[in-house]
């Protein structure tokens, strides 16, 4: 059983015996806890409902007393994102999808056939290996972030180059190509760790019996593993999208002005200095912006939980 | 024909040696049985024979043609697996021909195939469930007619029941049996209970330590066993051995076991045990079976040799159809196998006897029978 | 199923044997690719960087080594506390935010996993409450935090409202207090996950001990002194490490938090990296903190995973 599983599962234990006394102060302190963490989203919704003048002239906690979608509107369409031209969020939103959808595809199914490899055909070394593997999910980025940006941009003056000679650049230095090479990379240990756990546990004699029946090294993979890996599939693509999704640091570092993704448009938006803070409309972009990764949570909450259980004790 | 040859056979993992120069054969039709107790090696044995585990040195000869650098596809062979490796996310029809998929044999031969083996099997019904939609029992059989469907020149088991309940156990036992005596298939059966051993084998190869320490028929293991090891691990309750020194009395040989509270028991030296190989310090071990020991009236009466001995009776244990009777003799315990409507009680003095023509002698020194 | 090491007899099956060794080595061969990208992106760039870190690199790169100067710079700094320096400030900050996040998320966390594993009445509902920062973003945490902070609009004005008037809290906008808020937005998001890490270890105590505990005599207070809150050392531990390793690297809750972090006052050594490297042109002083940072990581997490490695030998 795994950890996650254990979260799901009630004990096979006796319920413990608690006086009503107990009992309601047991009660009372879940419940206490559970609003202090609501409340932040509770106001931010409500605030994104709120027109601006009830925001900043009203009390944070009142219900919306005109009810408008108009901040959501502008936030979506019309805001304006630090000194770019580009009117709203949308484009932001599109660029983080473009950037998400290859990158987590990619490392996962690299994991997967990684995993495979450290489980199941075993070399001399393969700990090694794995071991560092694994301490690349942990590095900070800020120890690679400068020979990266050295790299990427050489591919920038690649697809320059390129343009020059064929009109068209290969994705050499587009910002999107960037972001989903550079997550890849810094994925390629998470996913490696979840499928090599899953796999770990797979049972060998279903390779040794498809081994006689004549199967390869990818008939195996294809016919075999993967059928069998749904589970562990949808954990590393809901934690990959999540954390890619989430990513700020290497977005705002590798994707400027209007092909920034979500993330870093948001932080633009909220925290820009020219005119009147609108509260309502950084609220509304903000909950755009975690739309995505709230859905998935919601969905896929136990997929979740399990592989932020595998991300942090392994097994 | 020899269905089945290796020779020197030996496999080491870094510095531990797991298999420490195998010689076997088995000729067709044959069904060899590897005993012995976990980490002997005889499921990395089995594994070489199947290509799973490479060899260090030595040969492996299937069928006369040296296997040695195939793969496991190509050795014609199959394989039942311990966990039957049942492919959870195929039918069990699709488990049955995935290997013929995999040679690229069309689907109408396939479907043909897979009908025969189902109606052999008796799992027709079973054909569109899922692995997860079986019994043991069932699984058992899809894994049996998964090998089956190959018609190899040799099929490999490993540990194939050990899964399963007791009752089933049996059950299947008797069906691998009919099986092997229907199809007259060639089989390499790998186990650790000795009551499998028995019950299948033509021939038994016990094993330990990455060596064999004896290959022959159920009979010859089990009433000539070749050593001490052999001796204790196959035959259950195991075969009683007790210290006893060789004397001379009268111009004859014979054992002598010491007891505390009795006189010593003095027997001949049993039939078949060459007289010029006991050892010179005189210290043997005596080896009798559970059921050559027997209260004196019910002992077997075509026994050429019979010795008697008073012993106290300390524990009784009723089995059903037969009754263990433990008693002190040289201080060690040792087990009478006797009838279930026998007199004896605890704490009473009784007349026992041993049937010597099934008693062996060992060389404690060296632990090889004498 | 490794190489096949014995010799092969038939001649003409030479080819056959060509590919087995294919098959043998098409693993490693699948493995290989993946392997390089982290060999290369992970260990070559951490070394480059570590380069760039005894260079006197400005803008861009350059290979001018000049020994250790940059270390004694930040080892100067390290004690130029009047008036601080940056690298001062985010070592202190460093030392708040990482002990309140650290010891505020594991005392909160154990609390509510054992408050939940009481046989609670809607634990479905409680329990993903209590995880769902998690799938936020730091950015949105920030955002959503320093809103509710924020003394104009957010919990000093309600309380005002309220009739409260003395009730002052403006740690937000204060330089000082900032990076206080940084921890309270960083515990929030972070909390329920160590719950989660804790309500695993207690569901994974064996009921059978507990049984015991109950014949012994022992009240539930007793029970979990004595018997499961020490069986959780394993998970404290991990929890440790992780929430450890989660403080040395966050850096975008800071700017959130904040507003980009004015004046530098709630600096932290990842924000100083990165404005020494790309606003301040001095990137051979990033990079030098940058190691400091990898350092210290390495100094928690490499011992962590080679214990774990070594608890499951295979």
């Amino acid at each position: 059983m795994s950890a996650a599983d254990l979260i799901t599962s009630a004990p096979d234990r006796e319920p413990a015996r608690h006086s009503l006394l107990t009992r309601i102060v047991i009660y009372g302190l879940l419940v206490i806890f559970a609003f202090v963490y609501l409340i932040p989203l509770v106001v931010m919704v409500m605030t994104s409902l709120k027109p601006l003048d009830e925001v900043t002239g009203g009390n944070m906690f009142a219900l919306p007393q005109h009810l408008t979608l108009e901040p959501w509107i502008k936030a979506w369409g019309e805001a304006r994102i630090g000194v770019s031209d580009t009117a709203g969020i949308y484009g932001y939103f599109l660029n983080s999808i473009k950037m998400v959808v290859p990158a987590v595809l990619i490392s996962t199914v690299l994991g997967a056939l990684n995993g495979f490899v450290l489980t199941k055909w075993r070399f001399p070394g393969h700990k090694i290996v794995f071991g560092m593997m694994l301490f690349a999910c942990f590095i900070p980025f800020q120890s690679v972030i400068i020979p990266m940006a050295v790299i990427l941009g050489g591919l920038g003056d690649i697809g320059r180059s390129l343009i020059d000679l064929t009109g068209y650049s290969f994705g050499f230095g587009s910002p999107t190509v960037n972001l989903v090479i550079v997550h890849v990379i810094y994925g390629l240990g998470f996913t490696t760790l979840f499928f090599r756990n899953y796999y770990e546990i797979f049972p060998t004699e279903l390779i040794k019996a498809a081994m006689i029946d004549g199967a390869s090294f990818f008939q195996i993979f294809r016919r075999i593993l993967l059928p069998n890996s749904t589970p562990i599939f949808i954990v590393t693509v809901i934690y990959q999208f999540t954390n890619i999704w989430n990513d700020f640091l290497f977005g705002s570092t590798f994707a400027a002005g209007d092909q920034a993704p979500m993330t870093v448009a948001l932080n633009n938006l909220v925290n820009t200095s020219t005119g009147v803070v609108e509260y309502n409309v950084n609220m509304a972009a903000a909950i755009i912006a975690a739309a995505p990764t709230l859905f998935v949570y919601i969905v896929g909450g136990r997929y979740f939980v399990r592989g932020l259980m595998a991300g942090a004790v392994k097994g | 024909m020899t269905a089945l040859e290796i020779s020197a056979l030996r496999k080491r993992y870094g510095a531990l040696e797991i298999l420490k120069g195998i010689d076997l054969t088995l000729e067709e039709g044959g069904f060899l049985v590897l005993v012995g107790p976990s980490g002997c090696g005889k499921s990395t044995l089995l594994n070489t024979i199947a290509g799973l585990d490479s060899v260090t040195s030595g040969e492996i000869r299937i069928g006369g043609q040296i296997v040695n650098g195939l793969h496991p596809s190509k050795r014609d062979i199959a394989m039942v697996f311990q966990s039957y490796a049942l492919y959870p996310n195929m039918s069990v029809a699709q488990n049955i021909t995935f290997g013929m998929e995999m040679r690229g044999i069309p689907k109408p031969e396939r479907d043909k195939a897979v009908a025969e083996v189902a109606k052999k099997l008796q799992i027709e019904h079973l054909l569109a469930r899922r692995p997860s939609q079986l019994s043991g029992g069932q699984r058992q059989r899809v894994a049996m007619g998964r090998a089956l469907v190959r018609k190899p020149s040799v099929f490999l088991f490993d540990e194939p029941l050990s899964n399963l309940d007791a009752k089933l156990r049996v059950d299947m036992r008797v069906e691998i049996k009919r099986l092997h005596q229907t199809t007259n298939s060639t089989i390499v059966y790998v186990t650790h209970d000795q009551i499998e051993a028995m019950t299948l084998a033509t021939k038994i190869a016990v094993l330990k330590d990455g060596e064999v320490q004896q290959v022959g028929t159920p009979a010859q293991i089990y009433d000539e066993p070749a050593n001490l090891f052999v001796a204790d691990f196959m035959g259950s309750p195991a075969m009683n051995l007790i210290d006893g020194t060789v004397i001379r009395q009268g111009g004859e040989t014979m054992i002598r076991l010491d007891r505390r509270e009795h006189p010593p028991i003095v027997l001949p030296v049993p039939a078949g045990v060459v007289a010029d190989r006991l050892p010179a310090d005189g210290k043997v071990i005596f080896g009798i079976r559970p059921e050559a020991v027997n209260d004196s009236e019910s002992i077997d009466r075509k026994a050429k040799s019979v010795s008697k001995f008073e012993a106290n009776v300390e524990i009784v244990e009723p089995a059903g159809a037969d009754t263990f009777v433990v008693i002190h003799v040289a201080g060690k315990e040792l087990t009478a196998r006797m009838r279930s409507d026998t007199s004896v009680r605890v704490g009473e003095s009784h007349t026992f006897a041993f049937n010597l023509d099934k008693a062996v002698l060992f060389d404690p020194a060296t632990s090889a029978r004498i | 199923m490794s190489s096949i090491t014995a010799p092969i007899a038939a001649e003409p099956r030479s080819r056959v044997v060509l590919r087995a060794r294919l098959q043998d080595w098409l693993p490693r061969l699948v493995l290989a690719p993946s392997f390089l990208i982290v060999l290369v992106f992970v260990y070559g760039f951490n070394l480059w960087t570590v380069f760039l870190s005894f260079t006197n690199s400005k803008a861009f790169a350059n290979t001018n080594l000049i020994g250790w100067a940059n270390y004694e710079k930040l080892w100067n700094w390290t004690f130029e506390t009047d008036p601080p320096s940056g690298w001062y400030t985010a070592l202190v900050n460093m030392g708040i935010f990482g002990g309140l996040y650290v010891v505020f998320c594991l005392v909160l966390g154990l609390t509510l996993a054992i408050l939940l594993d009481q046989k609670i009445r809607g634990e479905g509902i409680l329990r993903p409450i209590y995880l769902y920062p998690l799938a936020l973003s730091f950015i949105v945490t920030g955002t959503a935090w320093k809103l509710f902070l924020d003394p104009r609009i957010g919990l000093e004005k309600a309380m005002h409202d309220w009739g409260w008037t003395s009730f002052h809290f403006d740690w937000v906008v204060n330089p000082r207090m900032m990076i206080y808020c940084v921890a309270i937005a960083g515990i929030w998001q972070t909390s329920g996950f160590v719950m989660a890490m804790f309500l695993a270890g207690l569901r994974g105590v064996d009921g059978e001990i507990l049984k015991a505990a109950q014949i012994d005599g022992a009240s539930a207070y007793q029970t979990y002194r004595r018997i499961i809150i020490p069986m959780m050392r394993p998970v404290f531990f991990s929890a440790l490490v992780v929430l450890a390793h989660m403080a040395i690297k966050s850096y975008d809750l800071v700017l959130s938090v904040t507003g980009k972090n004015p004046g530098g006052a709630a600096e932290l050594p990842s924000t100083f990296m990165y404005s020494y490297t790309f606003t301040r042109n001095q990137m051979a002083v990033g990079s030098t903190s940058a190691v400091i940072m990898l350092m210290t990581i390495a100094a928690i997490m490499v011992p962590y995973i080679y214990s774990e490695m070594r608890e499951k030998p295979q």
